[in-house]
């Protein structure tokens, strides 16, 4: 048995303690946001918050989530209003939209630590969430919108 | 005369031999009824509580290979170059655990070494370090273990060959290197740093990992807290030898053993978890500055510090090479891919919960041993930072891709000389793993 919090939620799930966290998130749990890409750590698809830290699910067993605060894409704000959420539509960034859930996670945790982030502090923490529909320039774009919205500074960045 | 010479050399050696008896030679202590919970007061069984998590008492007295034990139930698997040995059971059951076992005879066994039934205990039993406490915290572990739930358990045999199986020969080893007795306060030191030194060296016993041993198995005193391996995994040197770039100060080691992490220097994996979430979690904070601050000085830290700020702009600007633009080094793709969105620092300092691997312990240690283990194990809530988690990459990883992934960050990410057969070593690590902590998502 392991014992979470799951957006705000405690979740009480009893699966091997080996079962990778992505499939309790989807599979136990119902929550489909996050997606399965790589399923070995390498995409960043699969990317949540534990302790409001970007961490790939696909690769992080359950036993190591025992009392975690988890958010997924779904917990991020209860009307999908989050600044990087609304800076990703501003920007049109999804073009097929699969790896954007764990985009968006990862950027949120990027602005957490850097919140006017440079180029390279964007590439630095960004590069292992991969885009198979090279949005990246998009992604980019969004991500500095975001902080300058969250500044209250009305340029794009 | 040669039969004179010889006869006075046997009548030697016998004296010798009998007077090593007389030594070696302990009594049994008359086994007890077991004392009713009564008989102890609850402020003893409540300090007794926290003396038995900060000596770790229930890490190395419950069984954790296969079916886990019930805890201070004993048959906790040691592997040692002599053999296996199992620990015992130190419930107050009865007949298997040490329910008529007296204070006195509990007593004897934490200072000496020495069996209720007079048997000489192996030092896997860290009696060296205990012998140091003094009677009052002995008697109150004694007061906690006592009112305890009793659980009939018997361990395995172990599995020490001759001639190391015979016991009597603990009682030379004790003569050579146990020094009995409660720690004098050393005047030359304040009340924090000798509150310290009893914790460190008695109750925590924290170089029976940290320093390395001899070929009996005792603690060098030659070398005190120079690392060692241990369980798989390295216990880093707590000197000045440790080689981090930043030095291990006072607040590095109070976060470190208070928390789990160490801001500049990495979190606390493998046995150390234990140490840290089950054992100084439970004691007052005042005891684990205590600790930091003699560790402090044993690494000299106030001498050296003057040059962390250096260090910390070198790994700042270490950790974000190769990071930006494109790349066609396949060790830096790999490391950006899998490490970096969690690892890679602009400065000026590492950001907290973002370990930065150019200041990590694991990667300026002598052998890769420590890395291997927590990329292939991850690190959970139990352990490092209890928040957080660290995933496993046991199945995103082959020998050959650890093995290049920690040459790369070795020469990226240090100024020391390169590692040697890593892939050879990563497979040896692999193997100590009993299976993948995480089921393959495909």
């Amino acid at each position: 048995m392991t014992t979470f919090r799951l957006n705000g939620r405690d979740v009480t799930v009893d699966v091997p303690d080996d079962t990778p966290l992505l499939w309790v998130i989807r599979d136990e749990v119902g929550l489909t946001g996050t997606k399965f890409g790589c399923g070995i750590g390498m995409c960043g698809a699969c990317t949540i918050h534990i302790g409001g830290r970007a961490t790939r699910s696909c690769v992080t067993p359950v036993s190591a989530a025992e009392g975690a605060d988890i958010t997924t894409i779904e917990g991020v704000d209860p009307e999908g209003n989050h600044p990087v959420q609304q800076a990703w539509r501003d920007i049109q960034v999804p073009q097929c939209g699969y790896c954007q859930s764990g985009q968006i996670m990862q950027a949120i945790s990027l602005l957490k630590d850097y919140p006017s982030p440079t180029d390279e502090e964007i590439d630095a923490v960004m590069a292992g969430s991969l885009c198979r529909c090279m949005t990246y320039i998009r992604i980019r774009e969004a991500i500095k919108k975001a902080a300058a919205n969250a500044r209250g500074d009305s340029s794009n960045g | 005369m040669i039969k004179r010479i010889a006869a006075a050399i046997v009548g030697i050696g016998v004296a010798g031999g009998v007077g090593f008896l007389a030594y070696a030679w302990y009594p049994a202590i008359a086994p007890v009824a077991p004392p009713p919970p009564s008989s102890f007061t609850a402020a003893q069984i409540e300090h007794g509580r926290v003396l038995a998590a900060g000596g770790y008492c229930a890490e190395c007295h419950t069984r954790t290979d296969g079916k886990r034990g019930i805890e201070l139930a004993g048959d906790y698997k040691m592997d040692t170059p002599f053999g296996a040995i199992f620990s015992s059971n130190i419930t107050p059951d009865p007949e298997t655990g040490i329910g008529r076992w007296s204070e006195a005879a509990f007593k004897r066994a934490m200072r000496k070494g020495i069996s209720r039934d007079g048997t000489q205990l192996f030092p896997a039993f860290p009696f060296d370090h205990f012998t140091h406490m003094t009677d009052q915290d002995i008697d109150d572990v004694y007061a906690f273990l006592m009112t305890r739930q009793p659980i009939h358990s018997v361990k395995r045999d172990n599995t020490v060959g001759f001639p190391f199986n015979i016991r009597l020969e603990q009682a030379g080893w004790k003569l050579l290197f146990l020094h009995e007795g409660p720690l004098k306060n050393d005047t030359t030191h304040d009340a924090e740093w000798n509150r310290g030194a009893y914790l460190a060296e008695g109750l925590s016993h924290c170089s029976a990992c940290h320093t390395p041993r001899n070929a009996m198995g005792a603690e060098k005193s030659s070398a005190p807290y120079d690392g060692a391996p241990v369980d798989n995994w390295i216990a880093p040197p707590l000197n000045e030898h440790n080689p981090t770039p930043v030095v291990w100060t006072e607040d590095e080691f109070f976060k470190y053993l208070r928390f789990g992490s160490a801001p500049l220097h990495g979190s606390a994996a493998g046995p150390m978890s234990p140490v840290v979430h089950g054992g100084l979690s439970e004691m007052p904070e005042s005891d684990v500055h205590a600790i930091a601050h003699y560790l402090a000085e044993i690494d000299h830290a106030s001498s050296r510090v003057s040059q962390d700020p250096k260090a910390i702009a070198w790994a700042m600007s270490a950790s974000m090479k190769d990071l930006v633009g494109p790349q066609t080094n396949p060790n830096a793709r790999l490391y950006a891919g899998a490490c970096a969105a969690c690892h890679a620092n602009a400065g000026p300092q590492p950001v907290e919960g973002r370990p930065d691997l150019a200041l990590n312990n694991a990667l300026w240690l002598d052998e890769p041993t420590n890395l291997f283990q927590v990329i292939l194990r991850g690190i959970g809530t139990t352990e490092g930072i209890s928040t957080v988690s660290m995933p496993s990459f046991y199945h995103s990883f082959s020998d050959a891709d650890l093995a290049r992934l920690a040459a790369y960050l070795r020469a990226t990410r240090t100024t020391l000389p390169p590692w040697t057969d890593l892939e050879k070593k990563a497979a040896e690590v692999r193997k100590t793993l009993p299976a993948s902590p995480v089921a393959s998502s495909h």
